[in-house]
């Protein structure tokens, strides 16, 4: 039947921010030279940091284990180069807070110890669980929760569908992109490892409208597969948020403070299915992240594969440095991702992308008052207020904040990216959050 | 129509005979006896309500001073008059009190400290830079310059120097203790206005990174510690006064490279300077 209605798929509120994305969607994936020198934080992830077990001068070889994983939120840290220890101490980050790391002077060995093989035909569900949790993956979309954990989701909670998250709404970035276009199968192959550890028949992937080619080389893999679905999304911030990303499939809302879980969905990231993949066929543990390297500031911009830990300086490098114009960089999407002040600091298993931005992307304008002009509450894809809780937590009324529901806000940033009174909203609920929620602790 | 109003007035009168009869034996059986202690202690206190002593308001002050709950010169703001005139109230001797000051325990100004240089456009209030990435400055120790001690202070004691420290004006503060509260680094601690030695540095960075980030930071290199005869004791890369061993008389400041040690200087005071000027 003809497409008589554009009737895409989508949820309510959102922008589509200027996308940048031609800059690098059309470049294939390219293997950066190891760098001579790798800063390995302790802390990549959502939960405990990782205990290290090498000490200062020790030799270590590429895919050895460095850190073990301390507590059922956590996961391990393995060497992505052969060299020696330098040091263990306190080391600038991407995430802009200092963290306890593992510095290794690396050499040319390129040996790598990979895992035991696994029975493919007849490998369990426990099975994959295990290999996820030893190669230490985390949720590559960003937030770093340990993957093994959403694979073995409580009892109590039925699962009937998972979702492959291939939005990628963030502008700029392409590496969700060209992994669907690179490795659709290992992809494939990752979403049925993920869908067997969870026992499941459903499974989806959710693609914006803006990569069509992605969607139709998908869609080409599937079309003989019942079980798994191709959705096309509309093109529009923030459609990768997992809540968004249920509600547009299967128009099921996760309750305020609930997980996807709690409607029966488990969200995973296009990359860590193929780290999954990789880890389960290929025997090896996440020591590489794939990541774009864009802006208007960079002389060549690229997609790249680069060992975890590389210093950004490096990778910078790399991609023929920073033009004159360049005002700032920053690790992860421009909505989201944070300014860098030392570029000393390394990649992390869940970076996604570098971006050196010139004074024409960043639109910086001082604040003004607040014209009541309703926008940031036309746009909030969880239905907030963001104007009245900026000012709540501005003003330190909190209690107040916590009724207007200031929790569910997830920072996305959509409100203060339409504001016409360039109000950081976002700092000042970000703020309100974290005093609610120390004043919570002190009861 | 004398009739109507004869009526009218005889009803309205008698009604307000009955109710004020009603009201004055409530007032016989029902009175709460309240201490008159409580009452005359309340007309001394300042009336700020500011409840730097940790009660509710100036009232509640005073309730539990008469119960026995509160020392006579808890009031800081009141100070040392408003404690022997509620000590004359009580009958009381007033412990003496000395003066109690904020202090602030970090020299890394624009000039010393250095900066992530990240055009941060956020809000201009500390504990808002704090979440958003550490700061505008690398030291996660020192002082942000945001002012949230400033907008604390109700008595405009605290003013932003050129620096873009706070300072203290003296003669206006009244000992409440709410900037130090507000600090979200903690820098600012309540000393005796007499004690004028201070470690101006709370960074646990090693030497290096010391040396990195701000040139007024205490390294912790120990030379303090060793000249000092146990006054200094080095903790975690910082020193540390002990102000019942250290005697300033004897003390080699000059010993100590970045002056993180040292006295309060009022000749640098912002404060001293304008008046000077003037």
């Amino acid at each position: 039947m003809p497409k008589i209605f554009n009737n895409l798929l989508s949820f309510k509120g959102g922008v589509h921010p200027k996308e940048y994305k031609y800059l690098t969607s059309s470049l294939p994936f390219e293997k950066i030279p190891t760098p001579s020198k790798i800063i390995l934080p302790l802390s990549q992830n959502i939960g405990a940091p990782s205990t290290p077990i090498v000490n200062k001068k020790d030799e270590v070889f590429a895919g050895q284990l460095i850190a073990t994983q301390n507590g059922p939120i956590s996961a391990p840290i393995y060497s992505p180069v052969s060299g020696n220890v330098l040091s263990i101490g306190i080391e600038d980050t991407v995430s802009s807070f200092t963290k306890e790391s593992i510095t290794i002077k690396s050499n040319e060995n390129l040996e790598m110890e990979l895992f035991p093989k696994l029975d493919l035909n007849n490998i369990s569900d426990k099975e994959i669980c295990k290999r996820v949790q030893m190669a230490g993956i985390v949720g590559l979309g960003g937030a770093a929760f340990p993957t093994y954990f959403k694979l073995t989701p409580p009892k109590d909670k039925i699962i009937d569908y998972v979702i492959l998250n291939g939005c990628e709404c963030e502008p700029y970035l392409t590496r969700d992109y060209r992994l669907m276009i690179e490795r659709p199968k290992d992809l494939i192959a990752g979403l049925k490892l993920i869908m067997k550890a969870l026992n499941l028949e459903k499974g989806a992937i959710g693609i914006e409208d803006n990569k069509q080619d992605a969607i139709d080389v998908l869609q080409n893999l599937v079309k003989d597969d019942n079980s798994i679905k191709i959705f096309s999304l509309k093109t529009k911030y923030p459609q990768g948020a997992e809540k968004m990303l249920i509600k547009a499939i299967l128009n099921r809302e996760v309750p305020p403070g609930k997980l996807p879980f709690d409607v029966g969905v488990a969200i995973q990231n296009i990359g860590t299915a193929i780290a999954i993949y990789e880890a389960v066929y290929l025997g090896m543990p996440l020591i590489s992240a794939s990541l774009t390297v864009s802006g208007l500031g960079i002389k060549t911009p690229k997609n790249l594969i680069v060992p975890i830990g590389t210093p950004l300086i490096d990778i910078l490098e790399y991609c023929g440095g920073i033009m004159e114009d360049a005002k700032r960089v920053v690790v992860g999407g421009p909505m989201m991702g944070i300014t860098q002040h030392n570029l000393n600091a390394p990649i992390m298993k869940a970076t996604s992308g570098i971006l050196v931005l010139t004074e024409k992307e960043i639109n910086q304008f001082d604040e003004t008052n607040c014209l009541r002009c309703g926008k940031c509450i036309e746009v909030c894809p969880v239905n907030l207020t963001p104007t009245k809780l900026a000012r709540f937590s501005q003003l330190g009324r909190i209690s107040e904040a916590e009724e207007n529901g200031i929790f569910n806000c997830m920072e996305c940033g959509t409100c203060a990216y339409v504001c016409p009174a360039n109000i950081p909203l976002v700092q000042w609920i970000a703020f309100g959050k974290k005093k609610l929620s120390l004043a919570k602790k002190a009861v | 129509m004398t009739d109507t109003l004869i009526i009218a007035l005889t009803t309205m009168g008698g009604l307000g005979f009955i109710f004020a009869g009603g009201l004055a034996i409530a007032d016989k059986k029902l009175r709460v006896e309240e201490n008159p202690l409580i009452g005359k202690i309340n007309d001394v206190l300042p009336g700020a309500n500011c409840g730097a002593c940790g009660k509710a308001g100036c009232y509640d002050f005073a309730v539990n001073i008469v119960n026995g709950k509160m020392k006579v010169n808890g009031c800081p703001v009141g100070g040392e008059d408003v404690a022997n005139l509620i000590a004359k109230i009580l009958g009381v001797e007033a412990e003496p009190a000395i003066k109690q000051v904020p202090r602030i325990l970090c020299r890394g100004g624009n000039n010393e400290a250095k900066d992530k240089s990240t055009n941060y456009k956020g809000p201009q209030s500390c504990a808002v830079m704090e979440i958003v990435g550490g700061g505008t400055k690398i030291c996660e120790f020192g002082c942000l310059g945001g002012g949230d001690c400033i907008a604390a202070c109700q008595f405009g004691a605290l003013i932003m120097n050129d620096n873009n420290l706070p300072e203290v004006i003296e003669d206006l503060c009244t000992s409440c203790g709410l900037c130090a509260k507000a600090c979200s680094r903690n820098l600012i601690e309540m000393h005796p206005i007499d004690r004028r030695v201070f470690v101006f540095c709370k960074s646990n960075y090693d030497p290096k990174r010391s040396k990195e980030v701000c040139s007024a930071a205490c390294t912790g290199c120990g030379i303090c510690e060793r000249v000092s005869d146990g006054g200094v004791v080095v903790k975690n890369n910082l020193a540390e006064i002990n102000y019942d061993l250290f005697y300033a008389s004897n003390f080699p400041f000059d010993k100590c490279k970045t002056k993180a040690i040292s006295y309060l200087n009022d000749k640098d005071n912002t404060i001293h300077k304008l008046v000077v000027n003037q």
